[in-house]
């Protein structure tokens, strides 16, 4: 080989490593908090009040109710409770389209919990990701999240839960398809994709807009639902908040944009989603979300919520494209019009099972919280949460008035509910929807459980 | 306590707010003739009128409804709909075991106050939230149109 | 007319005799909201002025009351056993009142059965002679005291209307001012009965008795009893059978406003509250830790699994003709399997039952199929002597066979127990449904073998849990469940070489008598099976039948009407097809057919319904056409949708939501056409219920050549894309 033609293939490699390197960088994009360009600080520099642990109120709080405080903030029990199972006993089932992960036992059982569990090793499987026998753990756990989490606070969710009773429990065993059953690959995904950083507060932003930064990045970790993801299954936070597809539901768009975010909605609308999971002409939570509001962000301290509505307020418009800007108004109080006309079942499951409830026109003669005026999941032609909600229905506990709606996908098809989905985004919202059968069927095997 | 205007009257009555009208009505004031079938408004048999609007009863919390007046099955026979339909489900022999039939009557007395001469697709987007056991559908929609033709 | 729901009319007369008189009418309706009247008692029934058996008394004003030993649910029962006294009795049939019966299998036992239960759309075609003899006797007690006061001979007088008449003198008498004269005449040994052809009353559409408090709100079910002091309560059980009551803590439950007290059973826990609102939240808010038992780990494909190796296996022969096993092997044979799942009964009124209970008494108030086994449920459950407990029967918001069974009864009284103010238990809709005794699942296995186009072997062999083994272990002779074989071992076609088993096979889930009970099973299979055959012969599924039904000529006449009426001939659009069911059950003659379109994904509309029915003497047509639009919509309903699944031992449906029903813009246009007939009358009540499924199920099969064999319908196996 020529010295010359070295020098071009070594200058090619040079090239080849600098767009690995560059795609990488671009793959991996900005953190959570980037957008805030101010320069951040550690922790122990920070002047102002501590951002991160519990609320004034709880700072004389003994450990346990410390960790009990931030592991609601955190949410670990809905992810680790199986349905009608025991409270963090882990089995929940994270329906992935190669596979399905069981969430793990995170109750002191020395064998199949976590009671052996060093203070050291639980920092490693929060913050990195390892489990305590070096094993990776997938990002159905929001290790990337919680790595934000101080040292503190996390060994205070540590002691509480060490306080629950233990439980004998092993989830069921994980499906999930080669190359995706290989945890050791997910050692350099978490490389990549891992910062293994604690929180750094923001001393040019204020201290509210540092707690709710805190809670939401570290502890609620909101972009892990709300945040596209990169081809890398990694949050795509340059996109931050502006809505995905998780689990078969859509979290929505919750950047400032005004028309497609949350940017128009008054400080009130927002504090009242996060804590009843339902704002006056903005629908209400169900899924994902009316869990998280259920059994996290409705039994934080006002102050936190207020913090987190600091902190989402200063996130980057970024739009939607295909949600309409426009909400439609109420809908016609007669049957007749509006709605979809073209396929005659989407009116017949609703006049048979959710007139009564939601009425004609979309709002509720019932409650609020079935207005469907307004809501978001109307207004979105994918239909995806609408569709949804037909089959799983809501199980909603807060506030103690608030109404559930029943799952009615044991008794339509597939068919039915595509068609009363077309129907009801066509009736309440600005843009129908045309989801099929097959959609519907693929939403039915996405929703975790 | 507080108070409901019911059928005409002023009904006193104590009770917390988040309570559901029906359980009021019937175990409350002892008006048993609206009934509880599902208590998740897919029957229709809890089936009273809101300022003459239908609703379901099971799921309506008695501090929602204020001022606004109800009327039952008790009370429904005082409208002119409401004597309508009565009387075209004698004549037409509706009813079998009957324990549907306040809710259906009260869903077919509103469609025909709002909707004097319903068709087919009328009868059905106004009575498809309200089951009938006993299957006296065929019936109950010629009776609403018996009532309808006796204007 | 008037009617009470229940029988207070005893304790009541005196106030209603004046309201009646005062008011010039004859006699108003008596419906107490509260219904805290005193019940009739057995012993009441013989004294009074005339009462001449358990069934009739007229007092001095010609009140003339009628006791109904059979309960309405909604059949018209009432109606029908007013219309055949009062035919023979020939009373004023506008002015006559009628009361529910106490409980007493001697004086109002079901004939069919020896006690008193209303079930197997029997009432008519049991009580038809005996309510016919109680009318005529009373009447001609009636003229004979006429005759006597009169001096002349009681074949000189006739009755009509409430009055004996002598027509020669033109003398008038009205059954009141006979009643004591009547009361001291002796019951003719043997009377004459009326001819049918000289019937007034049966045979007419006449309007019935329990549908105009129906309309109102004013008629009381079980479920609206109110009694003062009363308290509310309602129950959970383990969810899964035969679970047990671990742990209960009800700390928060007792916070609950409104909320008195927490009853906890060993196998059931109940909250008692001001209203059923405090007592459901109270109930929510406990925390019940179960001992779920051995049934934890059972589940549907297990279930199913046991029931086709016990289906494997030899049964007990029920019935054989001929040399089925040589006419077989002789012939083209062909063999098929079916199978139909557990069902809920979903009346509208859900389970409830109402208990006042006093150290010496017991009372219950009920809308039940079983008055007797309420009463000995009661005396057993508050361990009181059979006489010390009083049970008012309501009208029932629905039967369908749950209301067979007292078990709520035993659990309301246990409850009782505990609580001291009178006690309202109501289940909720979510505990109704996953504490049934279910519909059992069946499956049937034929072979059989054809010659010459008509069917030369048929071998029927039917597997499920007995119900009557335990609901009637009198009735379960050497192994055959009599209800089980119903329709199969006297199918009405004639085939010469026929043979057909049972094997009785209990699952790990309660079951019970369902609206329909064996046939639907039965004709169900049968059914289907023929319309296979016909295609195997290359016939047309109607003419088929027609040929083997030549010693049925009801049932032929039935099967050429509707042919008529449905235009079974005419051509019909792709994917939509029609089809035919035939059935000899409940003593009716009945032929089905109906048409239904089948779209690419297998989404199933019905477009049109048509019955043919002989059921011999309608005692009131409008209501056996209207039990059948209504029986043909409850076998519909659970033809395209019913299913009850199990899993982790627990029942998985709850409510409306995911135990589906037939809607009203689902249902199509139902035609019934009567046959007019002197037979004696058969039962209508659950006829309806079983023609619908196979007809529906053929109507399919013709639209899409796809032969399901399972219920409820599968939709994908009858998608376009799945047909192979
Ligand atoms: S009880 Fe209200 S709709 Fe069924
Ligand atoms: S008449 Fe019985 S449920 Fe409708």
């Amino acid at each position: 080989m020529s010295r010359k033609s070295r020098r071009i293939l070594l200058g090619l490699a040079g090239v080849a490593v600098i767009v690995v390197v560059a795609g990488i960088l671009i793959l991996r994009g900005p953190g959570p908090m980037t957008f805030a360009a101010g320069a951040k600080v550690a922790l122990a520099d920070y002047r102002a009040a501590d951002p991160t642990g519990v609320p004034p109120a709880l700072a004389k709080a003994s450990l346990v109710e410390r960790g009990e405080y931030l592991a609601r903030a955190a949410d670990c029990m809905v992810c680790h409770t199986a349905p009608g199972g025991k409270e963090y006993a882990g089995g929940f089932a994270f329906k992935l389209p190669f596979g399905t992960l069981y969430s793990t036992n995170i109750t002191p059982d020395r064998e199949t919990g976590i009671g052996d569990y060093t203070d050291q090793q639980f920092l490693d499987a929060l913050h990195r990701g390892v489990r305590r026998d070096g094993a990776r753990l997938y990002p159905a756990m929001p290790f990337t999240s919680y790595t934000y989490i101080t040292d503190a606070d996390a060994l205070a969710i540590k002691a509480y839960l060490f306080s629950l009773p233990p439980v004998r429990a092993t989830p069921p065993r994980n499906t999930l398809a080669f190359p995706f059953d290989q945890r050791w690959a997910m050692t350099f995904w978490s490389v990549l994709f891992n910062s293994d950083e604690r929180f750094r507060p923001d001393p040019a932003q204020s201290p509210e807009w540092n707690r709710g930064a805190y809670l939401a990045e570290a502890l609620a970790h909101c972009g892990e639902c709300h945040t596209p993801r990169n081809p890398a299954f990694a949050l795509d936070n340059y996109d931050k908040f502006a809505g995905a597809v998780t689990a078969g539901w859509r979290a929505y768009n919750i950047t400032s944009d005004k028309a497609t975010g949350v940017g128009a909605w008054s400080d009130d609308d927002l504090v009242s989603y996060l804590t009843r999971g339902h704002a006056p002409g903005h629908g209400t939570a169900s899924g994902p979300m009316g869990e998280a509001v259920d059994h996290s962000l409705g039994r934080l301290v006002p102050e936190d919520i207020r913090a987190l509505v600091v902190y989402l307020r200063s996130v980057p418009p970024v739009a939607s494209p295909d949600l309409p800007a426009t909400l439609a108004p109420p809908a016609p109080a007669s049957y007749r019009q509006g709605g979809n006309l073209a396929d005659i079942r989407g009116r017949r499951v609703f006049e048979g099972a959710c007139a009564s409830c939601h009425s004609w026109t979309g709002q509720s003669p019932l409650t609020p919280f079935a207005t469907l005026t307004g809501a978001r999941a109307g207004n979105d032609s994918s239909a995806i949460n609408v569709a949804q909600i037909v089959i799983s229905g809501t199980r909603r506990h807060t506030p103690a008035d608030a109404l559930s709606m029943p799952a009615f996908g044991n008794i339509y098809s597939d068919v039915e509910i595509a068609a009363v989905a077309n129907y009801v985004t066509a009736r309440f919202g600005s843009k129908g929807s045309a989801i099929t059968a097959d959609d519907v069927a693929a939403l039915r095997k996405q929703g975790s459980q | 306590m507080a108070t409901l205007k019911i059928n005409g009257e002023t009904k006193d009555f104590d009770a917390p707010d988040d309570m559901p009208l029906l359980w009021v009505l019937r175990d409350v004031l002892g008006m048993t003739g609206t009934k509880y079938g599902c208590g998740i408004a897919q029957c229709g048999a809890c089936t009273v009128h809101l300022d003459g609007q239908p609703v379901r009863s099971c799921l309506l919390p008695v501090g929602e409804v204020r001022d606004r007046a109800i009327t039952t099955i008790e009370g429904v026979g005082a409208t002119a709909a409401g004597a309508k339909v009565q009387k075209a489900w004698l004549d037409l022999e509706v009813i079998q075991c009957g324990y549907c039939q306040s809710g259906q009557i009260m869903s077919a007395a509103a469609l025909l106050a709002a909707t004097p001469n319903p068709d087919d697709a009328d009868i059905d987007a106004a009575m498809a939230g309200n089951i009938c056991r006993c299957g006296t559908y065929v019936r109950i929609r010629a009776a609403i149109k018996r009532a309808a033709s006796e204007a | 007319m008037s009617f009470t729901h229940q029988s207070p009319l005893v304790s009541s007369r005196r106030k209603l005799l004046g309201a009646g008189i005062a008011g010039g009418l004859l006699f108003a309706f008596h419906l107490p909201v509260r219904g805290q009247d005193k019940p009739l008692k057995v012993s009441d029934v013989s004294t009074g002025p005339f009462a001449p058996n358990a069934f009739i008394r007229i007092d001095v004003t010609g009140k003339t009351t009628l006791v109904m030993p059979q309960v309405e649910m909604g059949q018209g029962i009432y109606t029908a056993i007013a219309m055949i006294l009062a035919e023979e009795l020939d009373a004023d049939y506008t002015t006559v009142a009628l009361e529910a019966a106490p409980p007493s299998d001697k004086l109002y036992g079901n004939p069919a059965f020896g006690i008193q239960a209303t079930g197997n759309s029997n009432s008519v075609r049991a009580f038809w002679m005996p309510l016919r003899k109680a009318g005529a006797s009373a009447r001609a007690m009636l003229i004979q005291a006429a005759a006597v006061q009169w001096k002349v001979e009681p074949s000189a007088c006739s009755a009509a209307s409430g009055e004996v008449i002598h027509a020669a003198s033109g003398r008038r008498l009205s059954y009141g001012a006979l009643a004591e004269a009547a009361g001291r005449q002796t019951p003719p040994a043997d009377v004459p009965l009326k001819d049918p052809k000289d019937f007034t009353l049966i045979g007419k559409p006449l309007k019935r008795f329990d549908t105009p408090a129906k309309t109102d709100g004013k008629a009381i079910y079980g479920i609206d009893v109110m009694l003062p002091g009363m308290k509310f309560a309602t129950v959970a059980s383990c969810s899964v059978f035969g679970g047990k009551v671990g742990k209960v803590d009800d700390t928060a439950a007792k916070k609950v406003p409104g909320v008195r007290q927490v009853v906890v059973l060993d196998d059931l826990v109940a909250v008692v509250g001001d209203h059923m609102w405090a007592a459901r939240k109270g109930l929510e808010a406990l925390n019940i830790t179960w001992d779920e038992g051995a049934n934890a780990g059972v589940n549907s494909a297990a279930i199913w699994d046991a029931l086709r190796k016990a289906s494997a296996g030899d049964g007990v022969v029920a019935k054989s003709t001929g040399d089925v096993a040589k006419a077989l092997a002789g012939g083209d044979t062909i063999e098929a399997a079916y199978e139909l799942p557990f069902l809920a009964h979903a009346m509208m009124e859900p389970l409830n039952c109402t208990v006042r209970l006093t150290p010496d008494a017991c009372e219950i108030w009920i809308g039940t199929q079983v008055m007797t086994r309420v009463q000995s449920e009661a005396a057993k459950a508050a361990g009181l002597p059979l006489e010390k407990v009083t049970v008012n029967n309501h009208l029932l918001g629905g039967g369908f066979g749950r209301r067979l069974e007292a078990d709520m009864v035993a659990a309301a009284v246990r409850i009782a127990r505990q609580v001291d103010t009178p006690l309202k238990v109501v289940w909720t809709r979510e505990e109704d449904t996953q504490h049934d005794v279910y519909r059992p699942a069946y499956r049937d296995t034929i072979s059989a073998s054809l010659l010459n186009g008509r069917i030369a072997a048929w071998k029927y062999k039917v597997t499920g849990s007995s119900v009557l083994a335990r609901w009637f272990p009198p009735a379960f002779q050497k192994g055959i469940d009599i209800d089980a074989v119903d329709c199969a071992v006297d199918m009405p076609y004639d085939i010469p070489n026929f043979h057909v088993e049972y094997v009785r096979a209990e699952p790990p889930v309660p079951t019970g008598f369902w609206r329909g009970v064996g046939p639907n099973n039965n004709v169900f299979a049968i059914e289907c099976f023929m319309d296979e055959l016909a295609r195997k012969a290359g016939k047309d599924p109607i003419a088929f039948r027609r040929d083997m039904l030549g010693k049925q000529p009801r049932l032929q006449a039935a099967l050429d009407l509707v042919a008529r009426k449905s235009n079974w001939s005419d051509t019909l659009p792709a994917r939509a097809g029609r089809g035919v069911s035939v059935q000899p059950a409940f003593g009716s003659f009945i032929a089905t057919v109906v048409e239904a379109e089948v779209d690419e994904r297998g989404e199933v509309r019905l477009r049109r319904v048509t019955s043919a029915v002989d059921t011999g003497i309608a005692v009131n047509p409008d209501t056996i056409v209207a039990q059948l639009q209504g029986g043909l919509i409850f076998g519909l309903t659970a033809a395209l949708y019913g299913e009850i699944t199990i899993a982790n031992g627990r029942v998985e449906q709850s409510n409306f939501n995911d135990y589906r029903m037939l809607r009203i813009d689902e249902v199509p246009p139902i035609e019934v056409h009567v046959i007019k007939s002197g037979e004696a009358p058969g039962g209508i009540g659950e006829t309806g219920v079983t023609a619908g499924p196979p007809a529906l199920r053929n109507a399919i099969y013709a639209a899409t050549g796809v032969a399901l064999r399972r219920l409820p319908i599968d939709k994908e196996a009858i998608a376009v894309r799945s047909k192979t």
